[in-house]
């Protein structure tokens, strides 16, 4: 390490910040996978001992492989949030490049009114959902979530990707014009590429509230096959009795496809967050 | 094959007019320069040769017949930008071919017309590259390579060697100048840069504030600029403008370019203080603060040794100085 831009103590200084503060944030993670693992009375008894011969108990999973459809739940959740997911992502984009390629009259308005969904939260309008989904005949179907969700997302994505697309070359999209490419190739081979890193950053903050949504699938699809897992894992949370051991193993296995997703666009989203800060 | 004409294209953005009325006739295998400050409106005026941008209001019209409403991949052009604007995903060949590729033409006459670009602008070893792999001046010649290649009856440049450092610039602008030779075609070019204007334009169009100040030959605007804008803009170092007033004549300006004036120790009509000194090699540049005429700047050829502060007296050259009227324009 050189010398001349660091000492010793702030090394140790940083560090110690950083180590504390990933300690504080995966604290609770750990704790939930260290006590799915074990039995009933180990949990309540040494809730932060990790599992050790006597106390490893799989009753957990079993319970949850046995009781209630929760691979159905999983699936579920998978379709919905991988469907909100691609859908927020196309549509963000693109309504993105339209509002920063294209002079229009009213260019401005569109782009506040779409941005207008960052401050209201779409669960104020839970009741007129529901009335326009009934009306429809989505109720109970994966259907209604997706769009809801899609709906959700699609706000802070526009903010976010129309402010990366305006520092788009103009020069590369004429280039393609001038080569006889159509708006939409232009838009699928030669922008969309670039806005990689930053649909990175929007998949990430976009997919973890629809993963971890409880109100809208309780709500609006609520039957056991369109159940979503964080409504599914309610079952084991009883009024009077709750089945701990189920419910850490199934948010432990809930945590995976999250953390998969994760790690897909984690390069990506480094670059995301970083880009612009070194030319 | 390749001439263009502009009747009075006039571009607002907003409120903000951009170009205010341009006028301008280019001949088949021209070379004509855009050169003009930053913000003129050249590149503006380019994208609507190019049909990227819609004129506010005026004809452009392409071998004779109107093209406002013909898409830019139709109006047989090709250009050429200021950041090359290559596809980054595709490899230097296919950057080359995929104009010939969307027009439908047969891939063993796109591999041929690549083939002779390539070997023209000496790409050969950089086919399958892409563009992340090639320096700043390899990109750009791909970059002309992709124009080379749709065999445009118009080839459109806007700032070409801006993003280029000076050697290479001055190695770009030559292949540029070749390449018009051999072709034989049509070029519109646009640069700030008035070397470059003169190096390679058969005529000059100098635009300033969205209109045309003056159309002539490189050497027709240095000896007979239109006006005092024009007379400013071309050639380096700037003209030196003195107010009339002040040498006791009934004209406005007068103008006197730095290589126009003599400069001695002991004799001469303005005598002034040496500024400072500025040698280039084959020349030196000499800022005097005259008591008559102000600060002026002579160029002189070969080195003069001349000390800030010591005392010199410029000369004009009488056949060579240039009178301007209220409105700016040269009196003959
Ligand atoms: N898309 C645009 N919207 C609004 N103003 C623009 C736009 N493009 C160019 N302008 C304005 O038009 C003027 C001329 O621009 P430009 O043609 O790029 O100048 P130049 O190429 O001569 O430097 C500038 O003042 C610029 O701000
Ligand atoms: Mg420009």
């Amino acid at each position: 390490m050189s010398q001349a831009r660091s000492s010793l103590p702030r090394t140790i200084a940083a560090h110690a910040i950083l180590i504390a503060y990933t300690i504080i944030a995966l604290f609770p993670v750990i704790l939930i996978v260290m006590n799915s693992f074990k039995s009933r009375q180990a949990i309540f008894r040494s809730p932060l001992m990790p599992p050790t011969a006597e106390t490893f108990d799989l009753v957990g999973y079993r319970t949850v492989m046995v009781q209630g459809d929760f691979f159905l739940y999983f699936q579920n959740s998978l379709i919905v949030t991988v469907v909100s997911l691609f859908l927020v992502l196309l549509f963000g984009a693109m309504a993105a490049f339209a509002l920063a390629e294209y002079r229009f009259r009213g260019n401005t308005l569109t782009g506040l009114y779409l941005a207008l969904g960052i401050m209201i939260p779409i669960r104020l309008g839970t009741v007129a959902i529901l009335q326009l989904m009934v009306a429809s005949g989505l109720v109970n179907t994966r259907t209604a979530l997706i769009l809801v969700y899609t709906a959700q997302g699609l706000p802070l994505a526009i903010f976010i990707l129309s402010e990366f697309t305006r520092q788009i070359s103009d020069d590369l999209k004429n280039a393609g014009r001038i080569d006889g490419l159509s708006e939409y190739r232009i838009f699928f081979r030669l922008v969309l590429p670039l806005l990689r890193p930053a649909m990175a950053t929007v998949a990430v903050f976009t997919m973890i509230p629809i993963w971890n949504d409880l109100w809208f699938p309780l709500i609006l699809a609520p039957a056991e096959p369109t159940k979503t897992i964080t409504l599914g894992v309610q079952i084991f949370l009883g009024q009077f009795v709750t089945n701990w051991n189920a419910v850490l193993s199934a948010l432990s296995l809930a945590i995976v496809p999250v953390l998969v997703l994760y790690l897909i666009f984690s390069r990506q989203l480094i670059r995301g967050i970083t880009s612009g800060a070194v030319k | 094959m390749g001439s263009l004409r502009l009747e009075n294209i006039k571009k607002s953005f907003g409120q903000v007019e951009v170009l205010k009325g341009i006028d301008l006739d280019v001949k088949e295998g021209e070379f004509i320069v855009f050169v003009g400050p930053s913000g003129c409106g050249k590149s503006t005026l380019l994208r609507i040769v190019a049909g990227l941008e819609d004129a506010t209001s005026g004809e452009v019209l392409i071998d004779g017949a109107k093209v406002n409403t013909v898409p830019p991949a139709k109006r047989g052009i090709a250009m050429v930008f200021q950041t090359y604007a290559l596809y980054p995903h595709l490899t230097v060949r296919n950057n080359m071919g995929l104009g010939l590729k969307q027009a439908g033409a047969p891939a063993p006459e796109i591999a041929k017309r690549i083939a002779t670009a390539s070997t023209m602008l000496s790409l050969d070893p950089y086919l399958e590259r892409r563009p992340a792999e090639l320096s700043g001046g390899q990109r750009q010649r791909v970059a002309i390579g992709r124009a080379v290649v749709r065999e445009p009856k118009l080839f459109l440049f806007d700032e070409p060697l801006s993003n280029l450092d000076a050697a290479l610039r001055v190695n770009t602008r030559l292949e540029i100048a070749q390449l018009h030779r051999r072709l034989s075609a049509t070029m519109i070019y646009v640069t700030h840069d008035q070397v470059e204007a003169m190096t390679l334009a058969d005529r000059i169009v100098v635009l300033n504030n969205g209109h045309v100040e003056q159309i002539g030959a490189p050497m027709q605007l240095y000896n007979a600029p239109a006006n005092e804008f024009v007379a400013g803009f071309i050639g380096s170092p700037k003209m030196n403008f003195i107010d009339g007033g002040r040498l006791g004549e009934s004209v406005k300006t007068i103008g006197v370019r730095p290589e126009h004036l003599s400069v001695d120790a002991a004799k001469g009509d303005w005598k002034g203080t040496v500024i400072h000194v500025e040698h280039l090699g084959a020349d030196t540049n000499l800022y005097i603060d005259t008591e008559k005429a102000g600060l002026l700047t002579a160029r002189i050829f070969g080195e003069y040794r001349a000390e800030p502060g010591s005392t010199v007296h410029a000369t004009p050259e009488p056949a060579k100085t240039y009178r301007f009227d209220e409105e700016g324009r040269r009196i003959e």
